[in-house]
């Protein structure tokens, strides 16, 4: 269902995915780690169309039968593609049940489904919310205005339930959680896993691979994937470090 | 706390994601998101409209200043003595002050002695009527949208139309003179009002108070002034529209407004200037005087020209605005201020009286390479008195705007409260926006707040909605639309419009 | 009386290369040396310094100030009350700035973790820690803290290693015993978290009875690696006459959050003084406090918060209540670096002055040099609102209790910042002795 080939993206002129590929199908769940400046966020951001990076000709990216990379921000959304991102951004005035309603009636009509009026949208986000374990007054509050950073990230994984995509990229969603809400957000991603859904999880700390069990561990090191490897790629990281990789990679040139 | 940017109500969403349907099947064209920022970008480069100036002949004073040239705009004026001699003791005073230099602007020291202080378009002594006054100056105020004539004028407000350093003409005056009301240029009051300009003049903004106000104790010419009688409701808004046209000289108007007892009035201000490459000086004072009970409501929208995209030229606006309340009496200042190169400017209230109330409402824009450095001073003196400070600022280009503003409870002002909220959106990476509130509470009864926010509207925010869905066009009038609305809303029906009219030619006329 | 207060921190120093130099690491050593060389090059503090503007330095010119506190030890009784009876804690104990083993306790602790003295760790396992850090947040602040680096000798010292996360508080407690003269104590205190590890450490600095006054002179550097949680809770409850001067500086790395609470509750003179770097990117610092005035007491809080990468988050959230003819200072500054983009920071005080001779400065400050950011600040100084007392006798409270329950009711919702629950609790405990009805 994603199929990344030689990937190459630069941020002000400075060439940051360096030839990555990639591809994953529907279900699983990849991790996608790397030491600091790999090239993470980028491949996140590249991937949901975000501005500011010039994507280099040859590079391939192919989702549901679609050249990803032709298409704005709004219409990968609606191709089912979600990003879940590291720093949620504030909506002041705008209130999280009105922004989703919007956005999911604009996916289910790029679907041709009917749109949810208020009511059976309210019931739809009721329901939702209580499947991932949100407190039901998050839906009348601003868009993350005011939201700790552990409820941000839930509201995160709340709009995922919502706009249910076929491809979640979750872009460093651990990062800066205590224990606690490391482990209700780790529970939300592992009720939304299904055998039509596929995980991307961009991280930094090996810590998040204890509550979510990857099927594949990738290493990003220098703008491309340098090692793939089964969950225990992660234990020898949390044990080992990059040090190993950077010098492999590094001493093969 | 409480919301840093705007208050929006979910309803707009669903507005105008109905508007997004329709746009939806254009051809994709680059990215959105960085398309709306260019426009963003664009603010600084919205043309000035009012730029055109009026070729007239000019009666104008050679440049330079010195005690011969206040005796010769005095003897200019026909005024009496005791008020040449006000002029000299200013003057003298002047001679012996320094230019303030605390506010957070940057510009060349304007050369006093290069500017001319006193320019009036030639025509007749005191016109009886409009059909003595030269029609280009009728014109004139006609293409600003200020017509004078009796069909056409303004119904509901009285204007007073200031060009360069003389009064031009004052409408409705005979509906006001029915009711008690004196609206007329103060050089006119000056001769037929004396015994109430002397009481009243410098009593608020003493001739020596600071640098500019020195300097317009000086020289000031024209300008306007209102005496609204004990009980009199003033039936109409009164309006003073400043037109500065001629080339290197200065506007030193001065503005006194007295209510008595009881009164109530209501004054709007506008102000708009050819562009010129050169830098022009306007040092304006205005003095408010609420007797017991009074209120003066004061709006200014003020749009001077503003410079160029390089920050040649525009005016440079060093204002000295102050009102004194009495027992129970009120003063409200509003201003848009959207125009003038530096801005320099602190309408104030001393609640001098128990029970007395003081507002500030501000928007203030800077574009371009404009500069801002406005606010307002609240002393509390009597029992009970009570404040307000709203002040918005929006910062665009490369412009940069400062809060300032004193709130000083003095230990009579026994229960005095006072609030102040300031905050600022910032517009592009290129501007800048400060706070610098004073509080000075030196008596335990009195409750004083300060809130102060600064915000961005910023790409992130624009790229979040578009992930979910959202055109960042709409992101960018969401989070503008209603920033202002707190001030906008205390401005008179007629101004509120003008003036977001003129808000929105700057910014949402731009994001559409 | 400006001269006397470098006059004494000099004779001090010059009395204090006595410390004792044997087993010593060399980065203390280095740190006493630099602070003996700050020290002959400063001024004394005078109000023309931004930070000491509004602070009475009267009561620090105290010549007997110079006399370093002599060791002593305490029976266990005597002490007892200001320690937590969860048994679970590990409690480390200090007596005029002198770790004493014989009074902690430490058995719960897990072996990868130190709590204890610094001079004792300096020689242990941690001692490369110890050594890697100490002296790398501190910049060159003040008379006070040049004393303190000159005069290194001990304080407090935890580690945390890698992902690691305690689930009891470790407790601190540092007592202030009065000598026959004006005495000086200089604790430093060294507090490291390494990577993905969380913690939560109290900080009681109390001061028993007596006739002459202690002077703490704290200097606390804490640093916190990628991911980490700090939960910290200082109160200072010295005597009527004890003088509370800290310094206190934490470094933040990436994604690492802080909550810190300062509780100031009696001392004759209290200063805490706090600088945050944010150093790495997505960082979250809420520092809260309350200070409580009476007599003729002055409580000063100055903080930093310096937001140097983007994401950051900061919140600062202090009240004070003052009677009398107290004096409270508040003081914050929020420093927003370029590039520190999408930095959110809030900042509020709120005085309740139950007097008409009590005094605030209060000063919130912004300086912002980067341009996509979300700042605000207030601050308020006011007596209880009428209307609110009004309210409560309108539903027939008498007006000494409505006006008990609304000055409580003030202190009390600073603590909701507090996650310690027993920490919580004794501050609130303190805060209803204090404003008892007084009938």
């Amino acid at each position: 269902m994603l199929e990344i080939k030689d990937l190459r993206a630069a941020v002000n002129g400075v060439e940051i995915l360096r030839g990555l590929n990639f591809s994953a199908n529907a279900g699983e769940v990849h991790a996608i780690m790397g030491p600091n400046g790999s090239g993470k966020s980028t491949f996140a951001h590249v991937l949901s169309g975000k501005a500011g990076y010039e994507v280099l000709p040859g590079s391939q990216v192919r989702f549901q039968g679609r050249d990803l990379l032709e298409l704005p921000a709004e219409e990968r959304a609606r191709l089912g593609l979600f990003l879940a991102f590291q720093y949620p951004v504030e909506i002041p005035g705008v209130t999280n049940a009105n922004f989703l309603q919007t956005a999911a009636n604009e996916i289910r009509e790029s679907r041709g489904l009917d749109k949810l009026d208020a009511l059976d949208f309210g019931d739809f986000l009721r329901e939702k919310m209580a499947y991932v374990n949100v407190n039901p007054v998050m839906a009348d509050r601003f868009v993350n205005h005011g939201f700790s950073g552990g409820e941000k990230k839930r509201n995160e994984i709340l709009q995922l339930a919502v706009l249910e995509p076929s491809l979640a990229i979750l872009d460093e969603t651990d990062s800066g959680l205590d224990i606690d809400a490391l482990r209700i957000v780790s529970e939300g991603v592992n009720k939304l896993r299904s055998p039509d859904r596929t995980f991307i999880l961009v991280t930094h700390y090996q810590r998040l691979l204890s509550y979510v069990e990857p099927d594949f561990v990738h290493v990003l090191y220098k703008g491309q994937i340098v090692k793939s490897g089964g969950k225990d790629l992660a234990l020898e990281l949390e044990d080992k470090g990059y040090d190993w990789i950077k010098e492999e990679v590094d001493s093969n040139g | 706390m409480r919301s840093a940017t705007n208050d929006n109500s979910g309803n707009r969403l669903t507005q105008m994601s109905s508007k997004d349907e329709q746009i939806d099947g254009t051809p994709y064209e680059g990215s959105r998101v960085e398309q709306s920022n260019r426009e963003v970008a664009d603010l600084a480069g919205q043309e000035y409209k009012y730029g055109w100036s009026t070729d007239i002949e000019s009666d104008t004073f050679a440049r330079g200043l010195n005690e011969d040239v206040v005796r010769a705009i005095s003897a200019r004026k026909g005024e009496p003595e005791w008020m040449t001699e006000w002029r000299l003791q200013a003057y003298r005073a002047w001679c012996g002050m320094q230019e303030p230099t605390w506010a957070k602007v940057r510009y060349a020291r304007p050369d006093f002695q290069a500017i001319s202080y006193y320019s009036a378009p030639k025509q007749q002594e005191n016109p009886k009527s409009l059909d003595e006054m030269d029609p280009k100056l009728i014109e004139t105020f006609e293409k600003l949208g200020i017509p004078l004539n009796e069909q056409k004028r303004l119904t509901g407000v009285a204007v007073d139309a200031v060009f360069d350093s003389v009064s031009v003409a004052t409408t409705h005056r005979d509906i006001l003179g029915k009711k008690g009301i004196i609206f007329c240029p103060i050089s006119e009051a000056l001769r037929e009002h004396p015994e109430l300009v002397k009481k009243y003049l410098g009593s608020v903004v003493p001739r020596g108070d600071n640098f500019y106000a020195a300097l317009n104790s000086a020289v000031f010419s024209d300008g306007s002034f209102v005496y609204i009688p004990k009980g009199v409701k003033c039936p109409m808004d009164l309006s003073t529209y400043f037109r500065i046209n001629a080339a290197q000289t200065g506007q030193f108007e001065r503005t006194l407004i007295v209510a008595d007892e009881g009164a109530q009035v209501s004054y709007l201000e506008g102000c708009t200037a050819p562009k010129r490459d050169e830098n022009q000086l306007h040092a304006a004072v205005v003095e408010l005087v609420a007797h017991a009970g009074a209120t003066i409501r004061y709006s200014t929208v003020q749009n001077w020209y503003a410079g160029d995209e390089e920050g040649r030229g525009g005016i440079y606006n060093f204002v000295t605005k102050r009102g004194r309340c009495e027992e129970n009496a009120r003063i409200s200042w509003t201003q848009v201020e959207t125009g003038s190169a530096i801005t320099w400017k602190y309408p104030s209230c001393i609640l001098k009286g128990d029970n007395a109330v003081g507002e500030f409402y501000s928007v203030a824009l800077t574009k371009g390479c404009q500069q801002a450095d406005t606010g307002t001073k609240m002393l509390h003196v009597g029992k009970n008195t009570r404040s307000t400070i709203i002040a918005k600022t929006i910062s665009a280009g490369r412009g940069d705007s400062s809060y300032r503003g004193l709130v000083h409870v003095a230990p009579t002002a026994a229960n005095a409260r006072s609030y102040t909220q300031c905050d600022s959106l910032l517009i592009g990476s290129q501007c800048g926006a400060h706070t610098f509130p004073y509080l000075d509470v030196r008596q335990p009864s009195a409750s004083v707040e300060h809130e102060a926010s600064t915000s961005k509207i910023s790409e992130e925010q624009l790229f979040y909605c578009q992930s979910r869905g959202i055109r960042p066009e709409n992101a960018i009038s969401m989070v503008v639309n209603g920033f202002c609305k707190e001030v906008f809303d205390h401005l008179p029906m007629e101004f509120a419009v003008e003036a977001s009219k003129l808000l929105s030619v700057s910014l949402e006329g731009s994001v559409g | 009386m400006a001269e006397m207060l470098i006059a004494w921190p000099k004779a001090l120093v010059r009395e204090g290369r006595e410390l004792p130099t044997s087993g010593v690491p060399g980065v203390v050593t280095q740190l006493r040396a630099a602070g003996v060389t700050q020290l002959d090059g400063m001024t004394a503090p005078h109000k023309g310094q931004e930070e000491f503007r509004h602070t009475n330095l009267t009561a620090l010119a105290e010549p007997l100030f110079r006399t370093l506190a002599r060791p002593a030890t305490l029976a266990h009784e005597s002490i007892a009350s200001w320690l937590y009876p969860d048994a679970a804690w590990a409690q480390i104990v200090f007596v005029n700035g002198v770790y004493c083993p014989a009074l902690s306790t430490r058995r719960s602790l897990p072996e990868t973790v130190y709590a204890g003295g610094l001079a004792e760790g300096w020689t242990g396992s941690h001692a490369a820690t110890l050594e890697a850090h100490l002296g790398s947040c501190l910049g060159a602040r003040s008379t006070f803290t040049a004393l303190n680096s000159a005069l290194l000798q001990d304080g407090a010292f935890v580690h945390v290693p890698r992902n690691t996360v305690l689930s009891a508080p470790i407790h601190c407690l540092f007592i202030s015993l009065p000598q026959e003269t004006p005495v000086s104590v200089h604790p430093r205190n060294l507090f490291v978290v390494d990577e993905g590890s969380e913690v939560s450490i109290l900080c009681t600095y109390a001061g028993l009875a007596g006739k002459n006054p202690v002077l703490t002179n704290l200097v606390e550097e804490t640093v916190l690696g990628a991911n980490t949680r700090l939960d910290y809770c200082k109160v200072v409850q010295e005597n009527a006459i004890g003088c509370h001067l800290s310094t206190h500086e934490v470094r933040q790395e990436r994604d690492s959050r802080q909550n810190a609470f300062f509780a100031s509750l009696s001392g004759g003179l209290v200063r805490n003084q706090a600088y945050t770097r944010l150093a790495g990117e997505g960082t979250q610092c809420h520092v809260s406090g309350l200070y409580l005035c009476d007599g003729q007491r002055t409580v000063d809080n100055y903080l930093h918060i310096a937001h140097e990468q983007p994401h950051g988050e900061s919140r600062i959230f202090f009240k004070g209540i003052l009677e009398d003819d107290s004096r409270a200072v508040f003081l914050g500054k929020v420093h927003v670096f370029p590039g520190a983009q999408q930095t959110d920071s809030e900042q509020l005080n709120n005085n309740l002055l139950l007097s008409e001779r009590a005094r605030v400065n209060t000063k919130p400050q912004l300086e912002i040099y980067a341009d996509d950011v979300k700042c605000t600040h207030g601050a308020t100084v006011g007596p209880p609102a009428e209307e609110s007392v009004f309210y409560l006798r309108s539903r027939g409270i008498s007006e000494s209790t409505a006006r008990g329950m609304l000055t409580r009711g003030f202190a009390e919702e600073t603590l909701e910042a507090i996650r310690c629950d027993e920490a919580r609790g004794r501050l609130a405990g303190h805060i209803l002795d204090k404003y008892q009805v007084k009938r």
